[in-house]
């Protein structure tokens, strides 16, 4: 990888000393990636890259102004920290405007940024150039992806505050289909360094779950004992979760917000011993312990900048305990101050087994393989639309007996944590709706639901 | 106001701030370090992406940003294997590292890829520029005086009856891109464009239900005139979001079944970008996105003989549209950019192409060359065949949009966008709207709430009975189209008239969610509703 003409460290203090505002946070963030894609049982893009982001935020009477560019030089940087500090002159004071945090240098602040590289494909390269021969030769075809990306963020403050944490992230996914393109197969999870990513198991897992489509069953629309694996789970928690702002329910537009005014806090939302939260140091899935905000929302304000993170829980056995909060917001609705995190684990007390358990205890039901397109349709009661894709089995007396067509399903997650029947243990799974692009850090049980709503039936194969 | 595509003075507009950065040493560099490993094809594109957005809430400033992608990427075939490679560091040694950092790249890539990649050809466009049409560069208006028109807007709508809160904001974009490759071609290009929305949020405090009515305004390839000086009249759309949104909360919720649908652009763009748009990417079709967003039913077996709908449906692709998203002089590989025939008279004839898929399938369907649709959202992402501004063609005769609502007995008018969602090879969707209201013996009766459609795609441009005239027609777009792996983002405009669909099924979403029956946990106390 090409590197930075100035260390992160050094940007992040050139802009500090730059700086002509009262007050200035700047976050530094030097990111490296690897990938490969591939259709059709070949290679067909690529990419390695190295990027440098900085964000400068300056302050002045309560007014912000927040820039942010690719900046590799501390040139660039004078120009981004000009650009703050004149427009924030002209802007008028914020909303959200608070003390910024202060402190001092964590222990690891000189450390150097890490990064990645297209060798962390070495061993899964060679495996899987093995594996298009194979699938070529057994008539089938493989369309998949992998990405590996290193982000060292850099955080300081005129407050003297300096953070650095390193954020290794990682996934894989592989789409297996039969010759004819009529069946479908898919797998796919999160790693933090493709150490433990096999691309012959990926494929045998594959051609096992293609060949529970020997026997094809049409089924029509309607309410169906399902049994949803963790990656579907992860799909529709996520909504649950990034729709958990407390700004926005304490003002009566979201499914957490109390009729007559304010929010559900306090409220029974799921059955009893369901916990749904986030621990940015949760094993496998850690992620940035303090608060990193380049611009305000509705659940987020640049004025938290470095607030440290803590587990937090967002549903404590079934009862809604805390929304996404900033301390804007934490004063708005009198309840304390509970940062979104970069991870999301749910876990049902007792649970215990695999999906397999799950599936050996329905008479009569469907196992889903993943969920697509996602999408929202009324906040009111969070209600979603998606479809089931690349593997919907049918079970009968506990066992996998074919796959079914697919469906599209209209469904709440906040109404799923009253209605399932049975979970599984948690374990890391990745949501294939958003785990690529936006948070791949989700551990999840399967879960049983008993009514499932299938509205309509999908043609996609 | 006329193009300024391929106008001479395109060289004067574009940003000299962005013409004095490094790119021509680079690109020198950069090819130069890739032919001495004699690959196939090089190509070096740099970008500056200038993005600025704010959101205000209720008269106040809420948050705004102002952000930059700065950066270069080399690409390469080499032994017919893609490398793709980019970097921050705007030296000449830096380009050379990422040259040979891509030939490293399609070296690894090579033990991977079973089938040559080979290109259509290009004839060589020499230090060529284009530039957007537009007035105003939004970026260069003082931040201050975008936000005080929508704090004043959001004002407004608060202090209307019936708006608890209310909430705007605009993304606007400046994009300049430099493509120079090995054959001698070299572009420099300019566009701008803008995104700006409003939404009123109330309640009725009888039933307990909350809402929102969001502006219809289109995001669009023009500057800060469309916004402030009457190129929209979002003025007239600050008086009416109150009124409409009273209306929607105490309307009533519909009954499911089947109507006749007449569809406002506003609404109907939404639905062609899904099931037309994605549908006729080559890529899809063929199946280079089945792992992430899927295929096509579209395939390319069914190429002239497909009924994708109705006679009356001519759908086009364009990259030269005035104001479109999507347009611009040459794509990202150096392509000069075209309009074609993807619907006519109902059938299948055409599709999106890039370079690649234009050498295998670009004889039957462009004369041998691509149409134009290579696109990366950023110097760090690879370019991938993207979406042009695909469009539905108005009826030259054709009615307004009162004229279809007269054709219907019984149906609802469909305004808006909200949600949307569709399956993996294009087939069944569902969308919702901003409203709905019903239509009785060719009049609109009151609005309706609770609606989606939902249908399997031939079969819904197989019902479109009608369209309107070009009295109906508008540009409308999005600017959040997400594609690929690692996932790119794009703007695109479809065009359409208002139109007539017969017999689509319309869910309530009201009842679609809960269960039969609420199930509790043995022992459980019932849960708070």
């Amino acid at each position: 990888m090409t590197r930075a003409t100035s260390s992160p460290q050094h940007l992040v203090d050139h802009a500090l000393e730059t700086s002509a505002s009262p007050e200035c946070v700047v976050i530094v963030q030097d990111e490296t990636h690897a990938n490969l894609r591939w259709a059709n049982n070949t290679l067909t893009t690529n990419g390695v890259g190295h990027d440098v982001g900085v964000t400068v935020i300056a302050f002045r009477d309560g007014a912000t102004a927040s820039v942010s560019s690719t900046a590799a030089s501390t040139e660039r940087v004078t120009a981004l920290v000009e650009a703050a500090d004149a427009a924030v002159r002209r802007a008028q004071p914020a909303e959200d405007r608070n003390d910024l945090v202060s402190g001092d240098a964590a222990a690891d602040w000189d450390d150097a940024p890490a990064a990645t590289s297209i060798e962390v494909y070495g061993a899964f390269a060679k495996a899987l150039g093995e594996e298009f021969e194979r699938a070529e030769a057994e008539q089938r075809v493989l369309y998949g992806f992998v990405n590996h990306e290193i982000a060292t963020t850099y955080l300081g403050s005129s407050t003297g505050l300096r953070r650095r944490h390193v954020q290794p992230t990682g996934h894989y996914a592989c789409t297996g289909k039969t010759a004819d393109l009529s069946t479908s197969a898919w797998v796919g999870g999160a790693t933090r360094d493709f150490t433990d990513v096999d691309a012959h198991a990926m494929a045998d897992t594959l051609t096992t779950r293609l060949g529970w489509a020997t026997r094809r069953v049409d089924l029509p629309a309607g309410r169906y004992d399902t049994v949803l694996p963790p990656t579907c789970v992860a799909d529709v928690m996520l909504d649950a979760y990034w729709g958990a702002g407390a700004r926005v329910a304490h003002e009566g537009q979201s499914v957490y917000a109390r009729r007559g005014g304010g929010t559900r806090i306090g409220e029974r939302v799921g059955r009893p011993g369901t916990h749904l939260y986030s621990d940015p140091a949760y094993p496998g899935l850690e992620c940035e312990p303090f608060v990193l905000a380049s611009s305000s929302g509705n659940t987020s304000s640049v004025f938290d900048n470095g607030l440290p993170l803590a587990r937090t829980e967002w549903v404590s056995d079934g009862i809604l305990s805390s929304l996404i909060q900033t301390r804007h917001s934490a004063t708005m609705t009198g309840q304390p101050v509970t940062p979104g995190i970069d991870n999301l684990v749910l876990e049902v007390d007792g649970a215990s087994g695999s999906i397999g358990d799950l599936v050996a205890d329905v008479d009569h039901g469907l196992l889903l393989t993943c969920m697509w397109y996602i999408r929202e349709v009324d906040p009111q009661t969070m209600l979603l639309t998606g479809l089931t894709r690349d593997g919907v089995y049918l079970v009968e007396g506990g066992e996998i007996t074919g796959a079914v067509n697919n469906f599209r399903w209209n469904e709440s997650p906040v109404d799923l944590l009253r209605r399932y029947t049975a979970a599984s243990a948690t374990v890391p799974g990745l949501s294939r709706e958003w785990g690529d692009d936006y948070f791949s850090r989700t551990a999840m049980p399967g879960l049983r639901v008993p009514d499932f709503n299938m509205s309509s039936v999908s043609q996609a194969l | 106001m006329a193009s300024l595509s391929d106008h001479p003075d395109a060289w004067d507009r574009i940003d000299p701030t962005f013409t004095a950065l490094p790119h021509r040493r680079l690109a020198e560099a950069a090819l130069a370090r890739a032919r001495d490993f004699g690959v196939d094809h090089a190509d070096f594109r740099f970008e500056r992406v200038r993005y600025q957005y704010f959101t205000v809430r209720d008269g106040q400033l809420q948050g705004a940003s102002d952000s930059e992608d700065l950066g270069f990427a080399v690409r390469v075939l080499h032994e017919g294997a893609w490398g793709f490679a980019s970097g921050v560091v705007l030296s000449r040694d830096a380009a050379v590292v990422v040259a040979e950092q891509a030939v490293r790249v399609a070296q690894v890539a090579g033990r991977m890829t079973r089938r040559r990649v080979e290109l259509a050809p290009e004839p060589v466009h020499d230090d060529v520029a284009w530039c957007s049409p537009y007035l105003v560069n939004p970026l260069e208006v003082p931040l201050e005086e975008k936000v005080d028109l929508f704090r004043d807007w959001t004002s407004r709508l608060l202090a209307a009856d019936g708006v608890d809160h209310a909430s705007g904001g605009l993304q606007a974009v400046q994009e300049n891109k430099f493509y120079a490759d090995e054959t001698g071609t070299v572009t420099t290009q300019q566009r701008v464009r803008l995104e700006p929305h409003l939404e009123a949020f109330g309640a009725d405090e009888a039933s307990g239900r909350f809402d929102s009515m969001r502006t219809i305004a289109p995001p669009v390839g023009r500057g800060w005139e469309f916004v402030a000086d009457g190129g929209y009249d979002f003025d007239a759309e600050v008086e009416q979001i109150p009124g409409l949104l009273r209306e929607k909360l105490l309307a009533p919720s519909v009954e499911p079944g089947a109507y006749d649908l007449v569809i406002h652009p506003s609404n109907l763009f939404l639905t062609i970008h899904e099931s037309i748009g994605h549908a006729t990417e080559l890529d899809r079709a063929l199946g280079y996105e089945a792992n992430y967003a899927g295929t096509s039913f579209a395939t390319y077996d069914r190429l002239n003989s497909l009924v994708y709908g109705s006679p009356v449906m001519q759908v086009t692709g364009d990259r030269t549209v005035e104001h479109g998203l999507a347009s611009i002089g040459y794509d990202d590989e150096g392509v000069q950019t075209q309009s074609w025939d993807i619907v006519r008279d109902g059938i299948l004839v055409g599709y999106q192409l890039d370079r690649p898929m234009a050498h295998t399938y670009g004889a039957e369907l462009n004369g041998g060359r691509s149409n134009g649709c290579a696109f990366a959202d950023s110097p760090g992402h690879i370019p991938i065949q993207r979406m042009a501004n695909v469009s539905l063609q108005p009826d030259p005769h054709g009615p307004d949009t009162d004229g279809l609502i007269d054709k219907v007995e019984r149906g609802i008018y469909v305004v808006g966008d909200k949600s949307w969602s569709i399956d993996m090879q294009r087939f069944n969707f569902q969308f919702t709207g901003q409203r709905f209201y019903r239509i009785e013996d060719g009049k609109l009766a009151g609005m309706l709430r609770d609606v989606a459609y939902q249908g399997t795609t031939t079969d819904f441009w197989g019902s479109m009975e009608a369209v309107g005239g070009p009295q109906t027609y508008v540009l409308h777009g999005a600017f959040n189209c997400g594609k690929a792996q690692p996932g790119q983002v794009a703007a695109v405009s479809h065009g359409c008239p208002s139109a007539l669909f017969r017999g689509v099924n319309v869910l309530n979403t009201s009842e679609e969610g809960g269960s039969l029956e609420p199930v509790d946990a043995p022992g459980d106390e019932a849960v708070t509703e």
